[in-house]
């Protein structure tokens, strides 16, 4: 149990890292664009759009607490 | 050479290279203390592991959908290299320190002069371990790389070629140099592989989610010149709120 917790928290760190918000807004931007492309929207630009909001808000955070 | 071909090489290349330059720094600190047999077994250990890990996942993610596979892949990109892009970001603006290689190899030879001596199997157990997991930890997140950016444009050997040269110009750099790469820029590598992870993790990730991308392949060198001026424009903004912020703290 405790060599699959360390492999989980190994896993998550190496993917989600420091911010869990970046990630969380990448799987949702992901996840709106299907259903707008579903909806027969082509939003091709609604993932950058979304990359730019999330990084920018994660800087903002990450300098507040410097 | 179609144009995402190259940006593959071109990723692999410089991830592998900037990861390779913090595993020569750990194995070159412990062998230089402790001698080479076991460091370099440990080191070697690692890179067949590794090896071992693309040749078998690489073919294996041959059987996955196309479409699925770059929903996952993208998606997966994208989260890995906003964290590089970001860690970036912050170096570069002065929020986060740049990570120093003479300073690393200090650090390393300072522990690996007075960690204990076991043998085990015949090896120095410290050397064989560190000298092991270093090599492992900093390859895996190329052997990561090298998967998703081959696998998602079924070129994997691409990829991995663009490794396995980045690895023999690093060590043949630190044989010749006899000391850790430190006057490799490494932040702007790091910087350059994060704008390629997130561009591809975009591009990939939309379309794995149904999008079709104006001008198809294209877009994918108009996402790195986005991301691109994006990055620096958000280096410029958070410089400027550095020195903002030092000249509050100077004041007080």
């Amino acid at each position: 149990m405790r060599y699959l917790r360390a492999f989980g928290r190994f896993w998550w760190s190496f993917v989600v890292g420091d911010d869990w918000l970046v990630a969380a807004a990448v799987a949702a931007a992901i996840g709106l664009t299907a259903l707008l492309t579903h909806e027969g929207v082509n939003a091709w630009w609604l993932l950058p759009a979304a990359v730019v909001v999330a990084l920018a808000d994660s800087l903002r955070r990450e300098s507040r607490r410097s | 050479m179609s144009t995402s071909i190259a940006l593959i090489a071109l990723g692999a290349f410089l991830a592998s290279a900037v990861e390779m330059v913090e595993a020569l720094t750990i194995v070159l600190g412990v062998g230089v203390v402790r001698g080479w047999r076991s460091t370099l077994i440990g080191a070697g250990s690692a890179l067949v592991v590794l090896a071992v890990l693309v040749a078998a996942l690489g073919p294996a993610l041959r059987y996955v959908p196309i479409g699925s596979l770059r929903l996952v892949v993208g998606a997966l990109l994208l989260a890995f290299g906003l964290q590089w892009l970001r860690k970036a970001i912050l170096r570069a603006s002065g929020f986060k320190a740049v990570r120093d290689e003479s300073e690393a190899f200090r650090e390393e030879r300072e522990q690996a002069a007075v960690a204990g001596r076991e043998l085990r199997a015949g090896l120095d157990w410290y050397s064989f371990t560190v000298a092991f997991k270093g090599v492992l930890l900093e390859g895996l997140e190329v052997v990561f790389i090298v998967i998703a950016f081959g696998s998602a444009q079924r070129h994997v050997a691409v990829a991995a070629t663009g490794a396995a040269i980045a690895f023999v110009v690093v060590v043949i750099a630190g044989v010749l140099a006899k000391g850790p790469l430190s006057r490799v820029p490494e932040n702007t590598i790091k910087f350059a592989v994060g704008l390629l992870l997130t561009s591809f993790g975009c591009f990939w990730g939309a379309e794995g989610a149904g999008v079709d991308w104006p001008g198809d392949e294209l877009s994918l060198l108009g996402a790195v010149g986005f991301f691109v001026v994006v990055s620096l424009a958000l280096v410029r903004l958070l410089r400027r709120r550095r020195l903002v912020l030092v000249a509050a703290r100077a004041e007080a």
